[in-house]
């Protein structure tokens, strides 16, 4: 194990994957100065500029060109530098990308990764700190990852260059600089399997991407024993884990930085009661943020942001 | 062969290729208006002799990008028009399983990566074909067709300056028969048109009458040249004219009929047979309807796909349960 950063940890993944596999080259926005996060940081004195490619601000074409390129035997790695930009790129990502493996029968495959950075970043204001995972685990044909420690940064930027299916890595910008430990080698993590980060039978507490580490000091500061699962992908998601402890714990709550509203909460609490029937738990919450654009004071913005304190306080309250 | 004849045999086949996209379509508008083949099929009848021009100066390697009105250019790639009609028809067979339909033609067989229901988005992914064609050192090139409808969407702007930045092999053709679905495109376009707008980007244009093969074939061939050697993109920009609507049912009640009886006398096909043997023409024409009245038939006897089907292709990771 080492230490290091989760962009660091994130550089080394797709270096190790770049050096395997020839066909593996990445396209977006400063890229060749190593991206606004230093997740590209030397990439391209190693790989030339043939495969770490610094495009236009052109988020259409860099999206599009990413199928043209996978759907020609290649394995692009798209960078949107921040989620939010994604949005200038909907048609290819949604209608495009998702869709062709299925509406040509089967003849093409989009096999590439789509990185999404996303989240608040201290004072980015609202067009630069959503968080929109939800809306992508509402397409078929996307696999959508969500990364909350180094190690898991790693490990599914590996699997989602390895896999045939297009990937969403969505990236926790106020993560880059955290610290984690990473194995020395660097192991795909299969899509669809949670880390469990904590263990206790008074409730389950289901968080990823940047509420990981949120979760886990509130887990610890509540001092209430509880089942704490990082989904580390949200499409697939470990649906077995975290019903099978809802059962055991009859108390649930979901932690995640996007708008609670239509989030992917509902999604995790709505297949638990599916599950478990309208009378399997004593107590179920789901604590996001509310339905408000992320302002850019700091005060303003700490009021919308979910700290270890407010997390504890529902850690308790949902364990009753 | 004489150079003589063997201009002789490129007209007839290129005049075949037409004749087959036409009778395609008569025979997928037919099936639409009587219910046949569902959804809705936009026909690109008067308009083969750009597709058939272009693709004359492809080799099966090449790469073509497609339109939602894309039969003409998936036949002229060499597309097996067969399975587009069950395709067409929703059957099993078809090129895509039934799963697409007339907007999803796709044959990646012979390079045909695929129509699209979105107007211009095979540009950027024309543009990335071609990246990656570059990054894998194969001998091809890109051929994107789009309407001139797309000109005035923003992917257009991003793909000709990404193309020629790059210097990407790719033809850019525009097919300009004058209509974005229901409107003149000339209405709702300002400033000099698709070709200046591609030099504003610094894409060499050429202007052609699409209506004439023989004219397509000569400077697509020039343009096709200069990309495999390596002088980067090409626009070539193509007026042609749309003689039936939008889709198979629009009657076009937005355009005098006069205009479009007009274009009809310009038929690309007629233009070329009148350079032929008045016998073998009639003879390829009666080929190409028997060929495709055939695959009709085909289509309609052809099994619905397994409603399974339905649930395939989806992901390989969290696919339908």
């Amino acid at each position: 194990m080492t230490r290091m950063t989760f962009a660091e940890a994130a550089r080394r993944a797709l270096a190790e994957e770049m050096r395997r596999d020839p066909l593996v080259w990445a396209l977006g926005e400063d890229l060749v100065q190593g991206g606004i996060f230093g997740q590209y940081k030397g990439l391209s004195e190693e790989f030339g500029t043939d495969r770490i490619v610094s495009t236009p601000i052109s988020e259409s074409t860099i999206m599009g060109a990413g199928l043209g390129a996978a759907l020609c035997g290649t394995r692009p790695v798209v960078e949107m530098r921040i989620a939010d930009f994604t949005l200038c790129a909907m048609d290819e990502l949604v209608s495009q990308i998702a869709k062709v493996r299925y509406m040509f029968g089967g003849q093409g495959r989009a096999a590439l990764v789509v990185r999404m950075p996303q989240g608040m970043w201290r004072n980015s204001a609202a067009q630069h700190s959503q968080c929109l995972e939800a809306w992508l685990t509402h397409i078929p044909g996307l696999v959508v990852a969500a990364p909350g420690t180094p190690a898991d940064a790693a490990g599914l930027l590996k699997a989602a260059v390895r896999s045939d299916d297009p990937v969403v890595l969505m990236e926790p910008k106020n993560l880059w600089t955290a610290e984690g430990e990473v194995p020395a080698e660097i192991a795909p993590i299969p899509f669809g399997v949670a880390r469990q980060a904590a263990q206790g039978d008074a409730l389950t507490v289901v968080t990823w991407s940047a509420m990981v580490p949120v979760v886990e000091q509130a887990a610890r500061e509540s001092g209430v024993a509880c089942d704490v699962f990082d989904l580390r992908s949200l499409w697939p998601w470990d649906e077995a884990a975290v019903i099978a402890s809802a059962q055991r714990t009859a108390r649930l709550l979901v932690v995640h930085e996007a708008v609670t509203v239509s989030g992917f909460g509902a999604e995790v609490v709505a297949r638990v009661v599916e599950a478990l029937g309208p009378g399997g738990l004593k107590a179920v919450e789901r604590l996001g943020a509310p339905r408000a654009p992320i302002p850019f004071s700091p005060p303003l913005e700490d009021s919308i942001r979910l700290s270890p304190t407010r997390v504890a306080a529902a850690i308790r309250r949902v364990a009753g | 062969m004489s150079s003589a004849s063997n201009e002789t045999a490129r007209r007839v086949a290129m005049l075949r290729d037409m004749a087959r996209i036409r009778a395609f379509e008569r025979e997928a508008v037919a099936a639409m208006r009587s219910g046949e083949a569902p959804g809705v099929v936009h026909p690109s009848i008067g308009q083969e002799g750009v597709a058939v021009g272009v693709c004359a100066n492809l080799r099966r390697a090449d790469r073509i990008t497609s339109t939602h009105r894309g039969h003409g250019h998936a036949i002229a790639k060499g597309a097996d028009a067969r399975a587009m009609m069950l395709e067409l028809h929703g059957r099993a067979g078809g090129s895509c399983g039934g799963k697409g339909g007339s907007m999803h033609i796709a044959d990646f067989a012979v390079g045909m990566l695929g129509a699209n229901g979105v107007v211009g988005a095979g540009i950027p992914i024309a543009c990335g074909a071609a990246q990656a064609i570059r990054l894998t050192k194969e001998d091809a090139i890109v051929a994107c067709f789009f309407g001139d409808g797309a000109v005035n969407r923003g992917p257009f702007l991003e793909g000709m300056n990404w193309a020629a930045l790059y210097r990407l092999p790719v033809l850019f053709v525009c097919e300009d028969n004058g209509f974005a679905a229901f409107t003149r495109n000339s209405a709702v376009t300002a400033g000099g048109g698709p070709a200046v707008r591609a030099e504003a980007c610094g894409v060499p244009a050429a202007a052609v009458d699409g209506e004439d093969v023989l004219a397509v074939d000569a400077v697509a061939a020039e343009l096709v040249a200069r990309i495999r050697g390596g002088g980067g993109p090409q626009f070539l920009h193509a007026k042609c004219y749309r003689w039936e609507g939008h889709t198979g049912t629009d009657a076009a009640a937005y355009r005098p009929a006069e205009e479009a009886a007009a274009a009809r006398d310009r038929d690309c096909i007629r233009r070329l047979a009148a350079l032929l043997d008045p016998d073998e023409v009639a003879a390829i024409e009666a080929e190409a309807a028997a060929e495709m009245a055939g695959h009709r038939a085909a289509a309609m006897a052809a099994p619905w796909p397994d409603a399974g089907a339905a649930f395939t292709d989806v992901q390989d990771a969290g696919a339908p349960a």
